[in-house]
Order: structure tokens, then C-alpha cells, then sequence
């Protein structure tokens, strides 16, 4: 009964989102200000329904009703209560079912703290927002419906795939799902201002909130997906440039150009139709995203459907949201008057600079990516584009936008002189090369990735803390230190952003040019040495886990005689998945990652153990979290949450700062 | 119910990418046979190189390749045996030969390209309405007013 009242919430939300669509709308464009109010209940409402959906799905995943078609083919009664409830996103339906929630949720937030954008800029906003949820929740409830029922239910399920029966997979997909809709809002605002032919300051101010959040979310959303991917697969990589991973990505970039290039908006009122341009394509890629992986075009890891009907059904999504937003631009994108004047050096220019090497960087990912689809329907060639492609084509964007970034950051609005921003860093950039030549000196002839990698993360880090330092002005030292306290939190937040991205870049550099690697067979009892540690291996017990079979491998790790970690690498068999996986132990360290995997048992006897040294590891998500909190600070600046987007309209009510 | 949970046991004991008796005995030789394999899809698994897979074909082609090397072929003699047999679809790194020349070439020309249109619509802007360099009068002026 209740998971029939789900589905005809579903049915109803649909509905709703036809309104909340339409009639705001129309509303807008004829001046009716009764019209355009409906949309903010309408968005209340359909997120209201939809939340309804989506509780009932979670609960018949929490009671194990196997009535339901995707409760059999995704859970199982022996699976712990937290896999019961991340198996709801563990699957196709519901995976897109959590898509439209979070994008009621971004639709009814837009409504509730909308209240101050022009009424009709809001009902255009809640509109287009309606438009996309109408055409998700035709896609669930025509092809992709959670709630068919089983006319003969099975006594149990058929167990979640054990690869996501992991914490750090179980909330990867709702943060990659706040970032990926989120930018549902940039769009929604981009088109809005398209139709209503005006972009000024105020634009930029709404819309930067709405990009901030998501970016924040979509970094904090791939990097627990390397993250399981470095714990979970079995040998410590963390990104892949698997189609699936590329997807996310690709979306990242371009809302880190989008969200620098909204500042340019906001602040000097120029780059506006780049800006809107970005905003649609950010979307854009979401939806390209949802679709490679949604359609298994590009079959990979992680897609687990392979149904053409649901990919036809998202690429028409694509070409009219995308199609109409471009067509519509193309249309109106001559309108924008361009207000600020800036030389061609000043900081404007950086963030040009900037937006170029992201977007073609971008571009560059989705050219590889999609580039075994296009040589075998236009060439007949069938052939890969991995790893080895990317480092190579991808990675000089990015050592370029190290090296821009403090210099950028550091030059003022509107004209400037670089030799005055190089003069700033000079303690910063002979500080960065004398450690990128500390470490060429200490590595013993290996690759030059390890000390450019130390050399860049010093200059941006060097970067950011001058950045900070200049931000406070002359004076003594300890009013110095007060005003530093002081700094908005907008300027905090570029340079803990800025300064996240050294520790992430010197976290891959290291890792990938130091870490080392030892496969061998050991005996119980045996110690090995793998520089500049021993271990032995104690014992190998199996056990039995809630719907899993192991085998436990217990290893010390000696340094200098003294134990410094003890791990329990498993190996684990899931019967009813018929799947096996590896469950590496790691001692997780500042410096150092000891990483230990247990295999098979050796026909000689002995077990095959591989060790990895992986130098720095953490950094590399570390860094990614502190550049979400960059975003974070920033996204909490006082100008935000102060009478947050008004129109300079009110002269004498603005309160003294 | 145990019975079949041990028999699954056996059954489903996977392998998992490279086994200690794969390992040459000769290193400086594994180090190029782990170079080159990383380099080499996996034909079954998706953006898998031989050298991450677990695939029972990753193991065959880890051996084929090693016997090649043993064998005394050059790195790029073996690459070329293993694309003779199993395709370019196995290369991760694909080749630059052919329509694989628009791939390598479409990002640096669009990053020139860029760049070009950037800095005409920058150099245009500046035309148009620079703001003016402070005059030496004015210069003095403010050095006066920041002074106070």
C-alpha cells in the first residue's frame, strides 16, 4: 500500500513539475504577478512529493520488501542496516530517483531563499528548475520506475554488488549528486537571464552561491571516489580516467571556471555571455555525465545498466536542454553589454586566462573520452584512449594553472603590473625551487614528477599564505595578525582553496613518482623487509562477517625493531553476490602510507602479500577536502548572507559595515 | 547452506593482478615488462591495464608478454607483437597515426586558439576604453593625498 501512495507521489510531483514549469513562465511574460507566484509552492510541493518517494523506497529497502523488483535485485535480509539504506542509490532507479530528490531539494531551496531576486527573475528560475524536473521524472516513471512490484516475491534478494558495500562508495553518489544537479541552478539562472535579456552585478551575486555549493559538493564527491578507489580496488590507485570518472570530472572543471569567471561578473560586470555560456555547459556536462554513465555507452566499471532505451531517453534530454539553452544564447548572447573596463594585464585577464585552460583542459577530457566512440562510427578503428593519454594530454593544463594561480591571485582589478605580484612571491619562488631541488637531490635519479610536483605545491601554497599576508596591508605586526582574523570570508576562502590545491597537487606528484612496490609469496611466520620496513605475517584465519566469508591476514609492521602498525589485510567472498573483494589494510600516516594486501594462497605453500609504500597518499584527498572548505568559507561570506543579491536600490538602509 | 559457502569459497578464489610466479628473475628486465604492461588494456575489463587487471587474460597476456622479452625482443618489438595479435584496441596510449592525429592535435590547437581569440577580445577591450595611466601631475597629486 504505502510503496503504491510512493508511486502515485511520484505521478503527482510529475504533475506538479508541469505547472511549476508552465505557469510561472508565462506568468513572467505576461506580467501576471499571481502566475508567477506559483512557483514556489509548486517547487515546495514537488519536493514535498518527492521526498515522500523516496522515503517509501528506503523504507522498503529498510524492512527488506521484496515485493519490490529493485529490493531483490539489490538487497539482501543479512546486509548491515547501512548498506540497506545506501543500496536505495546502489542502482540504476534509484540512483536517479536520489538525482530528481536533489533536485526538488535545490529547487525548493531557490524558492524558500529566492525571496529577494525580482519576482519575475524568480518564477523564470523555478520554471526552467520545473522544466528539468518534469523531464527526469518522465524518464524514472517511463523507464526507469522503482516501484514495480513482483507478482511472486523471492524469499530473499540478491545482495548489493559488495564493491558498494563500502562507506566510502555509499556516499560517493549523493554529494556527486548535489554537485551534478547543483549546477542545475547556474543553468536555471543562466537561461532565466537569457530570456529576460538583463545580466548585471546582481546576477553574479545570486548565481555564484548556487555554483559555489555545487562545486564544493561535486570535490567533495570525486574525492571519496578515488578515495574508495585507492582502498578498495587493490593496488592504491586513485584515478583512473575511466569513462565514469571522466564524467564527473569534466563537470568540475568546468563549474572551476564558472566560478571564477562569476566573480568577474560580479565584481567588474564584464565576461558576462562567457559566463552564461559556461553556466549551460557546466550543466551540459552533468547531463553528458548522467548519460555515459546512465547509458553504458561507454561501458565501464561502474555502469550498471546497459538498457539503449534509458540512454535515447537522456540523450534527448541532453539535445533539448543543452540544444534550446545554446540556441537561446546564440540568440540573445549579443544583448550583454560588457560594463568594466580592464587592461590586458590585470586580474580580469588571469581569470580569462584561467577560464581558457580549464575549459580546453575540459575539453581535452572529453575529446579522450568519447574519442573510441568516435574513431569506431566515423574511422572503423576500434581502440582505447587510457591513462597514458590523459597524463600525457591533461596534465600540462594543469601545471600551467599552478603556475598562473598565485600570480593571478595576487594582481589587482582592472590593470596591473606583474613584475609588482612577482616581486611579492620572490621569497616564495626561490623557497619552491630550492625544495623542488632538495627533492631531484634526495630521489636517486627517478623521474623529474616527484620534485616539480614539491616544487608547484610550495608555490601555491607560498602563493596563498602571501596572498594572505598582503590582503591585511602595512602596519605592525600584531595589527597585522588582528586584520588577518578580519579578512572577509570570501578571501579566506580563495586562499585555503588555493592552498588545498598545492597539498592535492603534491600528494599525486609524490605518490605517483616515490611510492614503491613488493609482491612476494610469504610463509606464515616469515618476516620480509621492504625498505625501510619489516613485516612478518603472524597468521591467516578465516572468519565469517554478516553476508561475507574472509580470510584475515595479520601482518606487523616493524621500523628499526619497533612495531609501528599491526594490519589485518581481508579477502572477502560475498556468496550470495558471487563476488570476492579485497579489503587492503592501510596504516594511514602524515607521511607515509603502508599499504598491505593479502592474496592466494601458493600452491608451494604460503600466501601472496603485496606491500606497497605509498609516500604522501593522504595529501591527495586531504587536499580536496580543504579546498571544499575553501569553497565553504567562502560560500559563508557576509556579503551572501547580508541582504544577499539586492539591487543597489536602497541607498541610506544599507547597514554600516 | 555451509556446504555450498565453501564450495563458492574455492570456486570464486580470484587472481589478482601480478602473481609472485609471474616475476622474472632477471629485475631490470620485470621492471620493462611491468613498464610495458602498463601501457596494455585489458581486452575483457573496462580502462584496466594488463598490469592492474584480474582478469585470467590480463595474467595470459602479463606471461605472453614477459616471454616475448625473455625471448629478447626490443620494447617496442613486443608491443608490436601483442598489437599484431590482439588489435590497437589493446594500446591504452593510442597511436598518433591516422584520423588518432586529430585526437593528439585537438588540444593544443584549441588552447592556441583560445588563447588568440582571448587576447584580440582583451587587446579590442583595451582599445575601446583603456583606463588611463595616471598622469605625473596626478601621480604627485595622490602621493600628496596618501601622505595626509
Amino acid at each position: 500500500m504505502l510503496v503504491e501512495l510512493g508511486h502515485f507521489a511520484l505521478i503527482t510531483a510529475f504533475l506538479v513539475a508541469i505547472v511549476q514549469s508552465v505557469v510561472p513562465m508565462l506568468g513572467a511574460a505576461r506580467h501576471r504577478s499571481d502566475w508567477m507566484n506559483v512557483g514556489a509552492p509548486a517547487a515546495l510541493l514537488q519536493l514535498v512529493l518527492v521526498g515522500f518517494s523516496f522515503a517509501v523506497l528506503v523504507q522498503a529497502f529498510v524492512v527488506s520488501d521484496f515485493s519490490l523488483r529493485l529490493v531483490v535485485a539489490n538487497s539482501h535480509t543479512a546486509k548491515p542496516l547501512l548498506y540497506k539504506i545506501t543500496g536505495v542509490w546502489g542502482n540504476h532507479e534509484g540512483s536517479m530517483l536520489l538525482w530528481v530528490l536533489i533536485l526538488a531539494l535545490f529547487g525548493a531551496s531557490a524558492a524558500v531563499f529566492g525571496g529577494n531576486l525580482p519576482a519575475s527573475l524568480r518564477a523564470r528560475v523555478l520554471s526552467v528548475q520545473g522544466a528539468i524536473g518534469v523531464a527526469f521524472l518522465a524518464f524514472i516513471l517511463f523507464t526507469s520506475n522503482p516501484f514495480v512490484r513482483m507478482a511472486r516475491p523471492p524469499l530473499n534478494g540478491e545482495d548489493l554488488n559488495p564493491l558498494l558495500q563500502d562507506p566510502g562508495l555509499a556516499f560517493h553518489p549523493p554529494f556527486l549528486y548535489l554537485g551534478y544537479v547543483g549546477l542545475s541552478m547556474a543553468f536555471s539562472f543562466a537561461v532565466a537571464a537569457l530570456i529576460e535579456g538583463r545580466i548585471d552585478a546582481a546576477w553574479g551575486r545570486w548565481v555564484r552561491p548556487w555554483t559555489l555549493a555545487a562545486w564544493l559538493f561535486l570535490t567533495i564527491g570525486i574525492a571519496l571516489g578515488s578515495w574508495w578507489a585507492y582502498y578498495e580496488l587493490g593496488w592504491g590507485g586513485f584515478w583512473f580516467w575511466d569513462p565514469v570518472e571522466n564524467a564527473s570530472f569534466m563537470p568540475w572543471l568546468i563549474a572551476t571556471a564558472l566560478l571564477h569567471c562569476a566573480i568577474v561578473v560580479e565584481k567588474r560586470e564584464a565576461l558576462k555571455s562567457w559566463t552564461i555560456l559556461l553556466a549551460i555547459l557546466a550543466f551540459g556536462f552533468s547531463l553528458i555525465g548522467t548519460f555515459i554513465v546512465r547509458s553504458g555507452v561507454l561501458t565501464s566499471v561502474h555502469a550498471f545498466s546497459n538498457d539503449p532505451e534509458r540512454g535515447v531517453f537522456i540523450l534527448a534530454i541532453l539535445a533539448v536542454f543543452t540544444g534550446g539553452a545554446l540556441t537561446l544564447f546564440a540568440a540573445r548572447a549579443n544583448e550583454m553589454q560588457a560594463k568594466g573596463v580592464f587592461a590586458v594585464v590585470s586580474r580580469e585577464s588571469a581569470l580569462v586566462l584561467n577560464n581558457i585552460l580549464l575549459a580546453v583542459a575540459a575539453f581535452v577530457v572529453f575529446i579522450g573520452t568519447l574519442w573510441p566512440l568516435i574513431a569506431e562510427l566515423a574511422f572503423g578503428r576500434k581502440l582505447s584512449v587510457g591513462a597514458p593519454f590523459f597524463d600525457a594530454a591533461f596534465t600540462p593544463f594543469f601545471v600551467a594553472l599552478a603556475v598562473i594561480m598565485p600570480v593571478g591571485a595576487l594582481l589587482p582589478w582592472k590593470r596591473a603590473r606583474i613584475g609588482r605580484a612577482l616581486v611579492s612571491l620572490r621569497i616564495v619562488m626561490v623557497l619552491a625551487c630550492a625544495v623542488g631541488a632538495l627533492a631531484w637531490a634526495m630521489q636517486n635519479g627517478r623521474s623529474a614528477l616527484g620534485p616539480v610536483g614539491a616544487m608547484l605545491a610550495v608555490w601555491l601554497i607560498g602563493g596563498a599564505a602571501v596572498d594572505a599576508w598582503q590582503k591585511v596591508g602595512r602596519g605592525e605586526f600584531s595589527s597585522k595578525i588582528r586584520r588577518l582574523a578580519r579578512l572577509p570570508r570570501s578571501d579566506w576562502g580563495r586562499i585555503v582553496a588555493h592552498g588545498g590545491m598545492g597539498v592535492t597537487m603534491f600528494g599525486i606528484a609524490a605518490m605517483t613518482a616515490w611510492q614503491s612496490e613488493d609482491i612476494r609469496v610469504v610463509a606464515v611466520g616469515e618476516t620480509f623487509k621492504v625498505a625501510p620496513y619489516e613485516l612478518s605475517l603472524n597468521a591467516v584465519t578465516k572468519g565469517e562477517g554478516p553476508n561475507y566469508l574472509t580470510t584475515v591476514g595479520d601482518i606487523s609492521v616493524f621500523r628499526a625493531g619497533r612495531e609501528v602498525a599491526r594490519l589485518y589485510p581481508e579477502k572477502r567472498i560475498y556468496p550470495v553476490a558471487r563476488m570476492p573483494t579485497t579489503e587492503a589494510a592501510i596504516s594511514n600516516g602524515f607521511l607515509v602510507d603502508i599499504y598491505v594486501v593479502i592474496g592466494d594462497p601458493q600452491n608451494g605453500g604460503g600466501w601472496a602479500v603485496r606491500t606497497y609504500i605509498k609516500p604522501f597518499a593522504n595529501w591527495i584527498w586531504a587536499g580536496a577536502i580543504i579546498m571544499a572548505f575553501g569553497g565553504g568559507l567562502s560560500l559563508s561570506d557576509r556579503r551572501y548572507r547580508v541582504g544577499a543579491g539586492q539591487r543597489r536600490r536602497s541607498v541610506g538602509g544599507v547597514p554600516a559595515e | 547452506m555451509r556446504r555450498i559457502l565453501v564450495i563458492l569459497l574455492f570456486l570464486a578464489t580470484p587472481l589478482w593482478a601480478v602473481q609472485p610466479d609471474e616475476i622474472l628473475a632477471d629485475p631490470a628486465l620485470e621492471t620493462r615488462a611491468r613498464e610495458l604492461s602498463k601501457g596494455l588494456r585489458c581486452p575483457v575489463c573496462q580502462s584496466e591495464s594488463i598490469d592492474e587487471s584480474n582478469a585470467d587474460i590480463a595474467r595470459d597476456l602479463r606471461l605472453l608478454l614477459r616471454e616475448r622479452l625473455v625471448a629478447g625482443d626490443s620494447d617496442a618489438a613486443a608491443i608490436e607483437f601483442m598489437v599484431a595479435r590482439y588489435g590497437e584496441y589493446i594500446l591504452l596510449k593510442p597511436t598518433t597515426g591516422g584520423a588518432n592525429f586529430i585526437l593528439w592535435i585537438s588540444g593544443p590547437v584549441l588552447l592556441l586558439a583560445a588563447l588568440g581569440v582571448g587576447l584580440v577580445y582583451l587587446r579590442g577591450r583595451q582599445k575601446g576604453r583603456a583606463p588611463e595611466a595616471l598622469s605625473e601631475a596626478e601621480k604627485t597629486r595622490l602621493a600628496e593625498l596618501l601622505d595626509q
